[in-house]
Formats: structure tokens, sequence, C-alpha cells
């Protein structure tokens, strides 16, 4: 076939696209392999512990009788915990981030080293912010005790660097035509910011927490050291309160020498797999439905 | 620099009535060429004003009048600093980190400039309309009762009211009286810039300053504005920038044309005011030659 000038062939050289289809293909068998990994774990997780699954599981106390044994304190414990972190450490890290991006001014020694700061901070292994927490909080100054303030104050730290982070990006992607149109109609700068900046930065600020909180969820070496590997057969009761939590009550019966418990201790793994897919589902949907909604 | 100073005393404009449709006091036929246009209350008096970013100076030397209820289009090549003086202006070049203005820039009787004047007052009273239309996500409604909302407490019913005024002066009020609940982000392009147009009348300002307001707009959208302009000088001052010859010979009365000069000191290049005059003038018979070879395409 004669080549003429309106060949429509396409004129990228072979090389260009060997190099293009070994690309794609190494693309596909990465995103394929990870799936792979995350259905096989759920599979045997379902295979193994499937049958157990009822309302029973979620309403039955821990118990050392197989028949009545359940993880009602352990979710409920991680649902104080994480919901008293999150009320502690959004509105802290909304107004760092707030603070960073709109009010601090120019960049200088103090803003410098805080930015500095909270890049570390989020970096530091969970650990450490568990042995922080047993010094200071659980012990030491505080002397909160094993309690959920405790525990809620530590994975607080936890996720506060994720929340300034996500929360800075979500009000840097505020276009700024927004806020110099506000300010040249003798809008003030506070004002600007707060019924434009705010309210634009807000989907993707919640989107970002919900993420992070759905790690902190599943989070527990901190809170080992805490006291939260304990046997609790009761539901928190307030931030004084003694507790346990879902990945460390899975870890409990996991490690319990009889066969029933270690297959108890799957079942627990698809309820805390099926929150943390409830949650990032629900990141999802809520930025899907702010993307659609135009105004705020 | 500080940028948001309160309101003070010192910045409150007398507030009797300006002559409508100024000429100046010494027209082009009685006044030497290097004379600048003086005008009887201008709302503008720019002595000797250079603006920079840094170490950069922009633009400078910039000594003009700008007449009140009239429309006045500044012209030149790009990055000759007709937006920064424009900017400056209503101090919205304040917000940019760096800038500074030198020299003497009156709004009236008062001084821009002066320490106790409050940029957010200064920029209700000038407002501006931007190269880009930038309506806020908001319904149409919304965008128009923002600037009175800020500015005031104003009642549910007063606020219908300016949004209708707002927008039949902005002449958008009979594309949208059936959808002000609506996303403003849903306008054309051209409907979009003239929200915009009537976001700033909301406010009741005395000027409004507009930047390349049609160069993201098609002819007609375009033509549209210019009849708008032509209606608004009635009621506002109106300064444009633009790179549209045309447009500044239909729709102003008076003409200023900047241009970059070398640096002795730097590699950089400054504005200056080359001349400021009679738009009819300019586009006819200009005192500078350099404006001569400028609106007749031989330049920039
Ligand atoms: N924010 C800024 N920081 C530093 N320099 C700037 C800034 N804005 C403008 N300048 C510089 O000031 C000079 C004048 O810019 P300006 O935007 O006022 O030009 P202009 O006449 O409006 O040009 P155009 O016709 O392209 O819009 C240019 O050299 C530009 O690089
Ligand atoms: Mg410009």
């Amino acid at each position: 076939m004669a080549t003429t000038s309106t060949s429509l062939q396409s004129r990228v050289s072979l090389d260009r696209r060997i190099k293009d289809f070994t690309f794609t293909t190494f693309l596909s068998i990465s995103i394929v392999a990870s799936l792979a990994f995350i259905f096989y774990i759920i599979y045997r997780l379902y295979n193994n512990a499937g049958f157990l699954l009822s309302w029973d599981l979620v309403t039955f106390f821990p118990s050392y009788d197989i028949d009545t044994a359940g993880f009602q304190s352990s979710i409920m414990g991680s649902i104080w915990v994480v919901g008293f972190a999150t009320l502690f450490a959004v509105p802290i890290g909304v107004m760092t981030a707030l603070y960073l991006e709109e009010f601090a001014g120019k960049r200088n020694r103090f803003t410098a080293l805080l930015e500095l700061n909270i890049q570390n901070l989020a970096g530091v292994p969970a650990v450490v912010f568990g042995l922080i927490g047993l010094a200071f909080i659980a012990r030491g100054p505080l002397s909160w005790g094993f309690t959920v303030g405790s525990a809620a104050i530590v994975l607080a730290m936890l996720i506060l660097p994720v929340i300034i982070i996500i929360t800075r990006e979500a009000i840097r992607a505020v276009p700024p035509s927004y806020k110099e149109g506000a300010l040249a109609l003798g809008a003030t700068h506070w004002q600007a910011v707060s019924k434009l900046v705010i309210p634009s930065a807000v989907p993707g600020t919640a989107t970002g927490t919900i993420l992070a909180v759905s790690r902190a969820i599943g989070e527990s070496a901190p809170l080992l050291l805490l006291g939260a590997l304990s046997f609790v057969t009761f539901n928190p009761t307030g931030l004084d309160s003694g507790f346990t939590i879902l990945p460390l009550a899975i870890f409990k019966y996991a490690s319990d020498s009889r066969e029933e418990f270690q297959v108890l201790a799957s079942a627990g793994s698809l309820i805390l797999l099926a929150i943390l897919f409830a949650m990032n589902l629900f990141a999802i949907l809520l930025r899907d439905y702010t993307l659609r909604k135009r105004n705020i | 620099m500080s940028m948001i100073f309160r309101q003070s005393q010192a910045n409150k404009v007398s507030k009797e009535e300006p002559k409508k449709g100024s000429s100046p006091m010494n027209s082009s036929a009685t006044r030497k060429p290097s004379e600048p246009l003086k005008f009887v209350d201008p709302v503008f008096t720019l002595k000797d004003v250079a603006v920079s970013y840094g170490d950069f100076v922009a633009v400078s030397d910039v000594n003009m009048q700008i007449p009140s209820h009239d429309i006045t289009a500044f012209i030149g090549p790009s990055g000759c600093g007709k937006s920064t003086l424009l900017r400056t202006l209503n101090r919205t070049n304040d917000l940019i980190p760096g800038a500074k203005v030198h020299g003497s820039l009156f709004y009236h009787d008062a001084d821009l400039y002066h320490p106790s004047a409050s940029a957010v007052e200064v920029r209700r009273r000038i407002g501006m309309v931007f190269q880009k239309p930038n309506p806020f996500p908001k319904s149409i409604y919304e965008n128009i009762a923002f600037g009175p909302k800020v500015n005031g407490r104003p009642k549910k019913s007063e606020l219908d009211d300016i949004v209708e005024k707002s927008l039949k002066s902005a002449a958008l009020w009979d594309e949208v009286k059936d959808r002000l609940n609506e996303s403003a982000l849903g306008l054309s392009g051209g409907q979009q810039q003239r929200l915009c147009i009537a976001r700033s009348i909301a406010v009741e300002p005395e000027v409004i300053l507009m930047d390349e307001p049609c160069s993201a707009l098609d002819p007609i959208a375009t033509l549209r504005i210019e009849e708008l302009m032509a209606e608004l000088k009635k009621q506002y001052t109106i300064v444009i920038v633009t790179h549209n010859m045309q447009q500044a010979a239909r729709v102003s009365s008076y003409t200023a044309f900047y241009v970059t000069e070398v640096n002795l000191t730097s590699d950089r290049r400054t504005g200056k005011l080359v001349e400021f005059n009679e738009t009819k003038k300019m586009f006819s018979t200009p005192d500078d030659e350099r404006t001569e070879a400028y609106v007749t395409g031989k330049m920039g």
C-alpha cells in the first residue's frame, strides 16, 4: 500500500510503540496483582469464617465461651475512640491549615518551622505516638489512665498532620479568582475566606478526613501501649471509660490456642474490612456528589 | 506591608454631585502638547506614580487625571504596566507580595495610599471587572447579593430589588430572570462577564475598572458589553484596559498610551505614559509619533 500524503497510518516509531506497550502492560499487571491480593484475603477470610457472620457477632461481648463470644464492646470502643479523635483533630487541623494558607502571610521562620514539623509528624511511626501517649497522657502529667480520652488524644495526634496537609491542599485548590472577585466588591479578607474559600474547600477536606479516619480505625500499635489489649466486656460510657478496639479484639482472639477462636478472629477481620470499605465508599460518593453539585 | 485598614473618617469623600460628562479644562485645541489634560473634579489624580515589584520598577513617571462619568482607555504593548496601574487605582495591587506604589495617587481629594485609608473601603467604591469572567460558584442571585451582603445587612426585599436593578443595568435580566437560583457557572462566557459587571454595580461603586473585559468573548458578546459600557458611563466612571484599538476608539472618550522603555541601569523594561489625550485626537492626529505608530499598527 502506497503511503500518500493523506495516510492515516501511525507515524510513531516502533521503538516508541514497544515502550508504550510495555509500560501499559506493566501498569495493568500491577493493578491486577494488588486487586487479586485483596480479593484473595477476602476470599480466604470468608471461606474460613463466613458461616459465622450474623448479628450475634456484633451484639455479643467478648467471652471465653465460643458460643457467646462477639465483638460488641470492641466495635463500640473503636467508634468512641476514633469519633473523639476526629472531634479533637478536625477543628485544630483545619484551623492550622487555614492559618498557614491564608493568614500567616509571607513565609517566615515561624511558618517554615511549623511546616517542617507537620511534614515530620506525618512521618513519625504510629507506635511513637503510643509511647508519647503512655508517658504524657495515660501516665505522667495528665495521668488520664488507659481510657477512651487518652486513646482519642493519641489517635488525634496521629491523624492531625494528615488532616492539616489535606486541608491545605483543598484550600490551595480553590481558584484565586474567587477571592479576588470578593475583595473587589469590598469584602474583607476574612469575609472572602469564610464565604468563598472555606465552603469551596469543604468537600476536599471532608473526603480527605474520612480517608484519614479510616486509617485510624485500623491502627492498633499505639493503642496497644494504652491498654487496649484487655478483656473488656462493656461498652464505653464516656471519656474516662476503659476500652478495647476492634483490631486488638481480633488480635486477642487470633492468639487464642483454640481453633474456633481463630475462626472468630477471621470473622472480626471481615467486619473491620466492611467498615473500611463503607467509609471509603462514602468518601468517594461524597466527592462525586460535591463535584456534580456546582454551588456552594 | 499590611493590607487592610479599617475604614477611617479621613478617607470619607464628600458626596457632592460630580459634573457629568466632564470635559477637559484645557482641550487639545488650546493646549501645548507637553501640558497634561486637566479636568474639573477628576476622579483620580496621579502625580509621579511609579509601581514596583520588589526591585523591579514596572511602570514609572505617570502623571494624569481621570475624568468622572466617562470612559478612559489604557492601551499599549504587552508588559507596559496597564494592568499594574489599573490595579493600583483600587489597591488590588496591595495583595501582591512585594508590590509597592510610589508618588501620589488621589481619589477625589483623598489620598488612596494614606496610612489611614482602608483598602476595603477603597475597593467598595472602586469596583473591578477581570479579564476572565469569575462568577462565584453560587446561584446567579447569590452572586449579585454577595457584595451588598458583605457591606451590610440588607433585607430580603431590598436584596431582591438590588438584584433586579443590577441585572437590568447589566442587560442580563431578561436572559436570567427565570433562573436566578441556578448556578452562575452554567451561563455562557459573555453572560458570565455581564454578571460580573452586574455584581460590581450591585455595591454602587463610583468607578468600575475593567481589565481586558472582552478578551475572552466573541464579537457579539463584546458588542453587548460595549453597548453596556456606553450606557453605564452615565452613572459610573469607567477605566478600561484593552488591546483592541477599535474598542478603545469606539467606547472611550480619553485614551492613555503606554510603552515600555529600556532601563539604563538594568535590562528590565519600565512602562511609561507616552500620551494621554482625547480618544478622537489619539486616533487621528496624536501629539507623539509613537502613538501614531502604535494606533496605526506600525508598532507593538
Ligand atoms: N505580580 C507580579 N510580580 C512581579 N512582576 C509583575 C507582576 N505583575 C506584573 N509584573 C510585571 O510588571 C510589568 C507590567 O505588567 P502588567 O501585567 O501590568 O502589564 P500589562 O500592560 O497589563 O500587559 P498585558 O497587556 O500583557 O496584560 C511586566 O514586566 C510584568 O512582568
Ligand atoms: Mg494586563
